[in-house]
C-alpha cells in the first residue's frame, strides 16, 4: 500500500522549495487534498490538461480518498484501499505535486505565497482553497478528555476501531456514546455497533435526522435502529462529559449518566474558514464566492463545504460537483457560472434506505400526499405546491427518489399524474412503464444517477456509448455506482437500455441470497478475515436468514480452504453425501467405498469387504471405474458399524462421496509391464497418500500411466501423469463426464518428487481459485492454461508456496472421517429420534 | 382428539438439521429444526422421487431434497418454485422443552 506518507511532510529536495520551477506555466496551488480540491483539479484537467502547473497541499498523510465512505470502513465493509479516489499514480501521471501531511497555515495575498506547517513557502498564480469543514464540538465540560473524538477522517476511524478492540479484549462489551442523531452520528453508531460495542445515541431534537426526515420517517428509523440493539435517546441534552484523565461517560441535563469509554461528537460541521479569514478574505458563514467560485480576491478561488454561495452553505457532495464544474469552466475561460444547487439526499443509513429532497417542512399552500405500508416498513411523502413537487421524503423504498427529484428540479407540472404520483414512476407513467428499464429510459439526461460521484444519466449513457459495456467498465470510466453502490441497479438498467443484448454481464452472483459473485465473496472472506458462515452472511448483506442449499456448502468450503485447522466445519452446510461420508442412493440407502491406494488391495481387505457384504446383507458389490469396490444398500444406521469393520482391516474412507480427492488410478508400470517406463503404480500410491482427504471445489480424479499407451486414462483426469523414458509428463484439466475434455500438458519433469510437488501445487491453486462446484476443466478454460503454467511451472517460488500451503492444510485433513464416526461422533446423524418402540394402536 | 407423542428435546435435533422418527406401521417422519429454532415435521419423503428429506440442507423454513434439490416448504410440505407436489405434514408442538408430534393417522394412505 502506497497511500501513507510515512515520512510526514513530503521531503522534496531543498532546491524545489524556494527556487522558481523551470515550469513556466501558471501555478495553481490547491489547499486541501479532499474530495472538492481533487475533483476541481480533475475537472480542470478534463478541460485543459496542460494549462496549469498544479500543487496540492493536504493536512492528512494520505492520497485523495472518499470521505463519505468512511462509514463502510468503520463498519468493516470496505478497506481504506477501497475508498481511495486517486492513487499516487494519478498525481504522478498528471505531474501534480502532492504535499501530504503538511497543512497550509498562512496565505500572503500581497506576496502571492502560502506557508505550510513545516515552514515551506510556495508561490502561486491562482490559489484554490478547498479546506472543507471542521466538526462542530459542543462546548461542554469534558469535551477535551481523551476518548472524545469526532467522525471526520481516517484517524477518527482508527480511534474508534481501537476502542472497539479494547472492549473486545477485556472480554466485555465496550460502551460508546454518539452525540448527534444526524446521518454522520447514525453511521458512526451503526459501525461501532457492528464492531461489537454497546452504543447509545444522544440526540437533542425529537426526530432523528430532522433535517432530512420528517417525524414519521424519523420514528421508523428510530424503531429500526432500536430493534438492532442500539439505545436511542431523543430530546436528550448533553450536560457534560465526565471522567478522570479519560472519558468515562456522558451526563445529560436531566441527570442521567451513560457510561462510555468512547464518545463520538457528530453534531454537525462548520465551514473551515480560519485560513481565509486570517488572510483577510471576505467570510460570512463560509468563504464568500461568486458564480465562478472566486473569492473577494480575484486570484483566490474556493470550492466545496468551506464556501458560501448566494447565502447558501452546502454539506453534501452533489453541490460540490456542480461547483467544481463551474470553477473549472472559469479557470479555462468558459464562464458558465454556478447557480446554486437543489439538493436531495439518498442514503443508506445503517443499511436502511432513506431519501429526501427539497422542502418538506410544509406550510401555506403545500399539500401532502402520503403512503404508509406498515408491514413493509415503507413510508412515502410527496409535498406538492401549485401542481409542482417541492419536496419528498421516502423511507424503506427509495426506488422512486430519483424520479421525484427530477420532477422537482425541472419544476414539472404534475397535475395530470397527481393521483398516481405516490405510487411511483412505474404506475404514474401509465401502465406500460412498470418495467424498470422503461423507467430509467424516461429519465431526463441531466437526471442524477450517482449521487456519490455526481454523474448524470447523460454522462453514463455517453460513457456506455464510448464502449463501456459492463458495470465494471462504467465504474472504471465515469465512476457511476463505484462508491456506495446504491445506484447499481440504475446503471445496470441503463446498460440494458443502451446496449440491449450486448451488455457484458459481470460474474454471476453465487445464488439469489447475495449480490456478490463467488470470486468477490472469496476475496472478502480472506481480506476481512471472516471466520464463520453467519459472519460472511452478516458482513456481505445476505438477503436470507441462513442462505440456501447453493451458498451454504460453497461458503463452508471457502472458509475451510481459507482457515485450515481453524475453521469449524458446519455439518449442516454439507451436502448429504459429505455429511454422511457415503453416497446416497435413490432408495435412501448408502453405498460405501473404502480407499484402495493406487488401486491395490490384498486378501485381508478383500476378506473384510466380503464379510461386510454378508453381515449387512448388502445386495450388490461393484468394481468402480476408479479401481476400487463399492458396497451398495447400507442403511444410515448401519454405516458406523460397517466403517468400524472396514477400519479394523486397515481401510479408510475412499471419499467417493466428496468434493475432494477421489481416487488415483494406475496401471502396473515398469514393475510388471513389458512396456512400462517408470513405476506408475508406486507413484500413484505416493500421490494418493499425499492428497487423500483434501476438500476441493469439486471432485478431483488423478491417474498415473506407466507409458504413453496410457492404460490408466490419465489424459481425461483432473491431474494425470504419463510416464516416459526420460521422466514424467504432467497433464491437467481433463474430464470424462458429459463434456469429454482431454488434458492440457502442463510440463514435463524428470523425477518423482517433482511430479509430486507439481501435483500438490496444482491442487492448491485449484483449491484457492476455482469457484465452488467448478471442475478443473471449466476452470482452466476460464483462466487459460497459460495462467496455470505461469503459476505452477514458471513461478518456482510461487509453486513452492502453493505446495507448502497444500501440505499444511493436509496436516489437518488426513484423519479418517469413518474412524471418527465409528467411534461415536455425530451419532445423531445416524440414529433416529425416540428409539423407544411406539406401538401403533 | 389428537394423541401427542413425546419424541425428545429441541437439543436432540441439530440446528438447521433433522432427525427421523419411526412409528411402527407408519411412514418414517422427519422432524426439522430451523435456524430460528422452529420445529416442523413431515413425512420423510420428497413428493418427487421419495428422497429422504431429513437428509437435506435446511435453509430458512425450507429443506432442499438431497436427491434432486427440490425445495420443500417445511410448514406446508409444498414444493417451491416451478416444481409441483406436496409432502404430508405432521402436527408438532414444543412444550416445556419437549417436542411432541401428533400421532399420525393413515399417513400411509396420504403419502
Amino acid at each position: 500500500m502506497d497511500f501513507q506518507n510515512n515520512a510526514g511532510p513530503e521531503t522534496a529536495n531543498e532546491e524545489d522549495l524556494f527556487m522558481p520551477s523551470d515550469d513556466v506555466r501558471e501555478h495553481l496551488v490547491v489547499v486541501g487534498n479532499g474530495m472538492a480540491g481533487c475533483r476541481a483539479v480533475e475537472e480542470l484537467l478534463a478541460r485543459d490538461k496542460d494549462r496549469y502547473r498544479v500543487t496540492i497541499f493536504g493536512a492528512e498523510p494520505y492520497v485523495n480518498y472518499n470521505r463519505i465512505m468512511l462509514s463502510p470502513v468503520l463498519a468493516g465493509e470496505k478497506s481504506f484501499d477501497d475508498i481511495i479516489i486517486n492513487s499516487r499514480d494519478w498525481y504522478s501521471e498528471n505531474n501534480i505535486e502532492l504535499i501530504a501531511g503538511d497543512p497550509v497555515t498562512a496565505i500572503d495575498r500581497a506576496g502571492k505565497t502560502v506557508t505550510s506547517q513545516s515552514g515551506r513557502t510556495m508561490g502561486y498564480d491562482k490559489l484554490l482553497i478547498a479546506t472543507g469543514s471542521d466538526p462542530f464540538i459542543i462546548p461542554v465540560p469534558g469535551k477535551d478528555l481523551p476518548g472524545v473524538i469526532s467522525f471526520r477522517d481516517m484517524k477518527d476511524v482508527d480511534t474508534m476501531l481501537a476502542a472497539a478492540d479494547a472492549g473486545a479484549k477485556n472480554g466485555e462489551q465496550g460502551r460508546a456514546v454518539v452525540i448527534g442523531g444526524g446521518l454522520l452520528g447514525l453511521e458512526a453508531a451503526h459501525g461501532l455497533s457492528l464492531r461489537g460495542m454497546k452504543v447509545t445515541v444522544i440526540h437533542l431534537m425529537d426526530t432523528l435526522m430532522e433535517r432530512q426526515l420528517d417525524e414519521a420517517a424519523g420514528w421508523l428509523l428510530k424503531s429500526a435502529l432500536e430493534a438492532r440493539g442500539q439505545t436511542i435517546l431523543t430530546g436528550a441534552n448533553t450536560d457534560s462529559i465526565y471522567g478522570d484523565g479519560k472519558v468515562e461517560g456522558v451526563r445529560l441535563k436531566d441527570g442521567r449518566e451513560i457510561p462510555a469509554s468512547l464518545v463520538v461528537m457528530a453534531v454537525g460541521i462548520r465551514p473551515s474558514t480560519a485560513l481565509a479569514r486570517e488572510a483577510g478574505l471576505e467570510v460570512n458563514r463560509g468563504i464568500k464566492v461568486d458564480d465562478h467560485m472566486v473569492t473577494s480576491d480575484p486570484d483566490v478561488l474556493a470550492v466545496g463545504e468551506c464556501v458560501e454561495h448566494d447565502g447558501n452553505v452546502y454539506g453534501l457532495v452533489a453541490p460540490l460537483w456542480d461547483m467544481c464544474r463551474s470553477l473549472a469552466d472559469g479557470l479555462t475561460d468558459q464562464h458558465t457560472g454556478y447557480r446554486g444547487s437543489v439538493t436531495s439526499t439518498k442514503l443508506k443509513v445503517a443499511g436502511l434506505d432513506v431519501f429526501s429532497a427539497g422542502d418538506f417542512s410544509g406550510g401555506e399552500g403545500c399539500e401532502d400526499i402520503v403512503l404508509r405500508d406498515a408491514s413493509r416498513g415503507v413510508y412515502k411523502r410527496v409535498v406538492v405546491k401549485d401542481d409542482r413537487i417541492i419536496g419528498a421524503v421516502l423511507y424503506g423504498d427509495t426506488a422512486d427518489g430519483g424520479w421525484y427529484f427530477d420532477l422537482l428540479k425541472r419544476e414539472e407540472d404534475v397535475a395530470e399524474i397527481r393521483d398516481l404520483l405516490i405510487f411511483g414512476q412505474a404506475f404514474a407513467s401509465g401502465g406500460g412503464a412498470l418495467d424498470p428499464k422503461a423507467a430509467v429510459a424516461a429519465l431526463s439526461d441531466d437526471a442524477e444517477i450517482c449521487g456519490c460521484n455526481g454523474v448524470s444519466k447523460g454522462q453514463v449513457v455517453a460513457c456506455i456509448e464510448k464502449g463501456a459495456c459492463s458495470l465494471d467498465a462504467v465504474r472504471a470510466t465515469c465512476k457511476a455506482s463505484a462508491s456506495c453502490g446504491s445506484c447499481t441497479g440504475l446503471v445496470e438498467n441503463l446498460l440494458a437500455v443502451v446496449l440491449g443484448d450486448d451488455v457484458q454481464s459481470g460474474p454471476k452472483t453465487m445464488c439469489k441470497c447475495t449480490s456478490f459473485g463467488h470470486d468477490d465473496v472469496r476475496r472478502e472472506i480472506v481480506a476481512q478475515n471472516m471466520r464463520s458462515i453467519p459472519e460472511v452472511m452478516q458482513k456481505l448483506h445476505w438477503s436470507t436468514p441462513d442462505g440456501c442449499s447453493s451458498c451454504r456448502p460453497a461458503l463452508n468450503y471457502y472458509l475451510l480452504c481459507a482457515l485450515p485447522g481453524e475453521y469449524q466445519d458446519d455439518q449442516q452446510s454439507r451436502f448429504v453425501n459429505e455429511r454422511m461420508h457415503a453416497n446416497i442412493q435413490k432408495d435412501g440407502t448408502y453405498s460405501v467405498v473404502p480407499r484402495m491406494w493406487g488401486g491395490l488391495t490384498n486378501p485381508r481387505e478383500l476378506r473384510a469387504i466380503a464379510d461386510v457384504v454378508e453381515k449387512y446383507d448388502a445386495p450388490m458389490v461393484k468394481v468402480t471405474g476408479g479401481q476400487r469396490l463399492d458396497i451398495f444398500g447400507i442403511k444410515k444406521e448401519d454405516l458406523p458399524a460397517v466403517w468400524a469393520d472396514l477400519n479394523a482391516a486397515g481401510m479408510v474412507s475412499g471419499h467417493a462421496y466428496g468434493k475432494s480427492l477421489r481416487t488415483v488410478k494406475t496401471c502396473v508400470g515398469s514393475e510388471w509391464c513389458r512396456f512400462g517406463t517408470q513405476d506408475s503404480t508406486g507413484l500413484g500410491v505416493k500421490i494418493e497418500r499425499m492428497t487423500w482427504g483434501s476438500w476441493m471445489p469439486h471432485k478431483f480424479k488423478i491417474a498415473a500411466s506407466g507409458c504413453p499407451r496410457n492404460c490408466a486414462e490419465a489424459t481425461i483426469k483432473d491431474f494425470g501423469v504419463v510416464c516416459v523414458d526420460s521422466g514424467y509428463e504432467l497433464h491437467v484439466g481433463g474430464n470424462g463426464g458429459i463434456h469429454v475434455r482431454a488434458t492440457d500438458l502442463l510440463c514435463k519433469v524428470s523425477t518423482e518428487q517433482e511430479a509430486l510437488d507439481h501435483c500438490a501445487a496444482f491442487i492448491q491453486l485449484y483449491r484457492e481459485e476455482a469457484r465452488y462446484l467448478e471442475r478443473t476443466a471449466p476452470w482452466i478454460e476460464r483462466v487459460g492454461v497459460e495462467y496455470v503454467k505461469q503459476r505452477i511451472v514458471e513461478d518456482e517460488a510461487g509453486r513452492e508456496a502453493l505446495r507448502a500451503r497444500f501440505l499444511y492444510s493436509q496436516s489437518f485433513s488426513q484423519d479418517d472421517p469413518w474412524a471418527e464416526r465409528a467411534a461415536g461422533q455425530h451419532a445423531e446423524l445416524h440414529q433416529p429420534l425416540a428409539p423407544i418402540a411406539i406401538a401403533a394402536e | 382428539m389428537t394423541d401427542w407423542i413425546d419424541i425428545g428435546t429441541l437439543a436432540d435435533i441439530p440446528q438447521r438439521g433433522a432427525r427421523t422418527v419411526q412409528i411402527a406401521g407408519e411412514e418414517e417422519i422427519a422432524v426439522f429444526r430451523t435456524g430460528d429454532d422452529h420445529v416442523f415435521a413431515l413425512v420423510n419423503q420428497c413428493p418427487h422421487k421419495k428422497g429422504p428429506l431429513s437428509q437435506g440442507i435446511v435453509h430458512g423454513h425450507s429443506v432442499a431434497c438431497p436427491l434432486h434439490n427440490w425445495n420443500i416448504a417445511l410448514k406446508t410440505g409444498e414444493a417451491q418454485g416451478s416444481d409441483e407436489g406436496c409432502t404430508p405434514t405432521v402436527q408438532v408442538r414444543q412444550e416445556g422443552g419437549r417436542i411432541l408430534i401428533a400421532r399420525p393417522t393413515g399417513l400411509k394412505a396420504a403419502a
